[in-house]
């Protein structure tokens, strides 16, 4: 009877003391974190310089990382960012050229499935000894394939604008106003 | 009928100067450049090789979903290419296209004609105009049947026969109406009975009084069908205002015609169904205006779909001097293009060759003073500097906010802008932004899918890695304490 008492008590009182540490020694996620992972493209690929999608969210809420680090994502997700986090950025820095996308030289495909490893969408079909294709609908031109090829035969090119994708520039003449 | 006034608009210039002159065939070119996008929608599919003899009216192309048309052969000929050419876009860019050359025989594919079409249902009716290749002629080349099949969803009280023809120098409806009144009557009627409805008006401007009267005495037998005389005001053409002339109803914003119970279509369009239905012609060919202060005599001509611009003008005696500008189409809404070597489609209602006294002179433009003109004439009643503000300074989405999406691009607050500010390409770059935001974000979703789909990939290989392991070392251990038992039992025996 004593035992069961004591251990009772016991029980109690410990689940009390670690529920209370819980709530104490409590390790503050930030929430805006998590949001901006939700917001960017998961694939981890790399460019923005820091080792993942969650390591760059990270950076873009404390670390003051510039929203406009991922070039997957593009303008959009840039004004997306802003908007989160409530900061300006100057849209017409991010025009740096056209997307790039990956093709395969399949003159030089030697098939050794590095590429279609490290591709992050899957974008890359491919087999031992086949010529492996990039399929451009999924690529998303981040580069990492180019970087492990060892004969040097994923290029980045800049894919031909085709009529749908066309749009009207903006009005060259910028307006002026003279001196009276 | 007591008519209604849309707000603001212009009355420009006419420059008709091309209305007593009778639609003259064009003789067949050599070559026919047709491309596969003529119209709103999907491309078109070739269904033919590079090097079969084709035969006039033969299909092309096919539809390719439910928004698209097909492209039909203009005349008999050698498939030479099925390659990229310049496309009569302001971009001029390049679009796929089929390339014929041909053999001057003229020989029609064996179509086969309907008995009667009015014994057709509304069904057939649009399944025909469908197959027929044909879209809206009047310029945004939207395919026709996809309008006509709106009977069965909307209850569509009128249709609206769109005879307006508000752009300057234009004269390829008014020659349609007043040659070909019986046809366009013709056609009406099938198009009511696509559209179950039983109300028809033609509008034609006031400026157009032969038109007017010829379609008066070919629709006298029919009491649904009503010619309506219409003020000439820019832009009277344009569907929505139309809409708001003759029944006093606005279309609601993002809306269409169809969710007020109205439906706009082009004479030509009209026109078109009636060959279709009544001789099994499917959209080869259409009339066409060139006209312009370079070109040496002016014309109206039916031209085969494919033709070169260029062709064009060297009928009509070629140019008198080097144009200022070049257009097809008018020169509100028209395309200026680079040069002429580009196909005539089925949305090219002109062919344009300005001179430079009949450009306005445009200064370079000058800060907006405010003055309010282009609210004043704007027929949608936006507020165009406010929107090209916006747009100039990168704020697109602000730009919504006044109602971008409502503007129908009809050049009117350009031309009275004092200050020359070319507003209207402010709207089209700012479209331009939101369309490719759009596309930007629906790839970062789908980026987004792939990566996760990675992830669950690369986790169930890992799983399936580890299953097959533990397979392979079950049937290990199996197979040892079988051969094990085996063992025992011989050291037993």
């Amino acid at each position: 009877m004593h035992a069961i008492v004591a251990l009772t008590v016991l029980g109690l009182f410990l689940g009390f003391l670690l529920g209370m540490a819980a709530k104490r020694f409590k390790v503050e996620n930030d929430p805006i974190v998590e949001e901006i992972e939700a917001q960017l493209p998961g694939t981890n690929c790399g460019q923005c310089g820091f080792p993942g999608c969650p390591a760059a969210a990270q950076a873009l809420a404390s670390e003051g990382a510039p929203v406009t680090l991922c070039p997957p994502g593009g303008k959009s997700l840039a004004e997306t960012l802003a908007k989160m986090l409530g900061v300006s950025f100057d849209a017409s820095a991010m025009d740096d050229g056209p997307a790039k996308l990956a093709r395969v030289k399949e003159e030089l495909c030697i098939g050794c499935v590095k590429c279609f490893r490290e591709c992050p969408t899957d974008a890359i079909v491919g087999a031992p000894k086949q010529i492996h294709v990039v399929m451009q609908q999924a690529c998303t031109g981040c580069g990492k394939c180019e970087e492990v090829c060892p004969t040097m035969c994923i290029e980045m090119f800049v894919p031909p604008t085709t009529l749908p994708e066309w749009r009207w520039p903006k009005p060259q003449h910028e307006v002026v106003a003279r001196a009276a | 009928m007591r008519l209604f006034r849309f707000k603001g608009g212009v009355h420009p210039d006419e420059h008709k100067v091309t209305t007593e002159l009778p639609i003259t065939p064009m003789p067949i070119p050599k070559r026919l450049y047709l491309p596969l996008q003529q119209h709103i929608g999907a491309a078109a599919e070739p269904v033919v090789k590079v090097g079969e003899r084709v035969l006039k009216g033969q299909l092309l192309a096919k539809a390719k979903g439910p928004v698209s048309a097909p492209v039909h052969a203009s005349t008999s000929g050698i498939v030479t290419a099925i390659d990229e050419f310049t496309a009569p876009h302001p971009s001029g860019l390049p679009v796929k296209s089929i390339i014929i050359e041909a053999d001057g025989k003229e020989e029609w594919v064996d179509n086969i004609i309907p008995i009667d079409p009015f014994k057709l249902s509304a069904e057939e009716i649009s399944i025909r105009v469908g197959e027929a290749g044909i879209v809206g002629m009047g310029g945004a080349a939207f395919p026709a049947a996809v309008k006509l099949n709106l009977g069965s969803k909307h209850r569509i009280h009128t249709l609206i026969i769109n005879g307006g023809e508000c752009e300057p120098y234009l004269t390829c409806d008014d020659r349609l109406m007043q040659e070909r009144p019986g046809p366009i009557i013709d056609g009406i009627r099938l198009m009511l009975m696509a559209l179950q409805c039983n109300q028809a008006y033609i509008a034609v401007e006031n400026n157009k009084p032969a038109a007017q009267s010829a379609l008066r005495d070919a629709c006298e037998a029919f009491p649904e069908i009503e010619v309506i005389g219409v003020p000439t005001r820019y832009p009277m053409g344009s569907e929505k205002q139309m809409i708001q002339t003759l029944t006093g109803l606005e279309v609601p914003a993002g809306g269409l015609g169809a969710d007020i119970g109205v439906i706009v279509h082009n004479v030509a369009t009209a026109y078109a169904v009636q060959q279709a239905l009544r001789h099994g012609r499917p959209l080869i060919s259409r009339i066409v205006t060139v006209s312009g202060g370079s070109i040496k005599t002016p014309a109206n001509l039916e031209v085969p779909l494919g033709t070169l611009a260029e062709e064009l003008v060297e009928f009509c005696g070629g140019l008198s001097e080097t144009p200022k500008r070049q257009l097809l189409g008018g020169p509100m809404m028209g395309t200026s293009i680079p040069h002429l070597d580009v196909p005539i489609v089925k949305g090219s209602n002109g062919v344009l060759a300005l001179s430079e006294t009949e450009m306005r002179l445009q200064p370079s433009p000058q800060p907006c003073i405010r003055c309010g003109r282009c609210v004043q004439a704007c027929p949608v009643g936006l507020l165009p500097l406010e929107m090209a503000a916006r747009a100039r300074n990168g704020k697109v989405e602000d730009a919504l906010d006044f109602g971008l999406m409502d503007c129908i691009a009809c050049g009117t607050c350009s031309y009275v802008c004092p200050a020359s500010i070319p507003l209207t390409q402010y709207f089209n770059f700012a479209k331009g932004e939101l369309a490719r935001k759009r596309v930007e974000q629906q790839k970062s979703d789908r980026t987004r899918e792939l990566a996760k789909a990675r992830q669950v990939r690369l986790e169930r290989e890992a799983a399936e890695k580890k299953e097959a392991a533990a397979r392979r070392k079950a049937e290990r251990d199996a197979k040892k304490r079988a051969e094990q038992a085996a063992k025992e039992k011989e050291a037993a025996s």
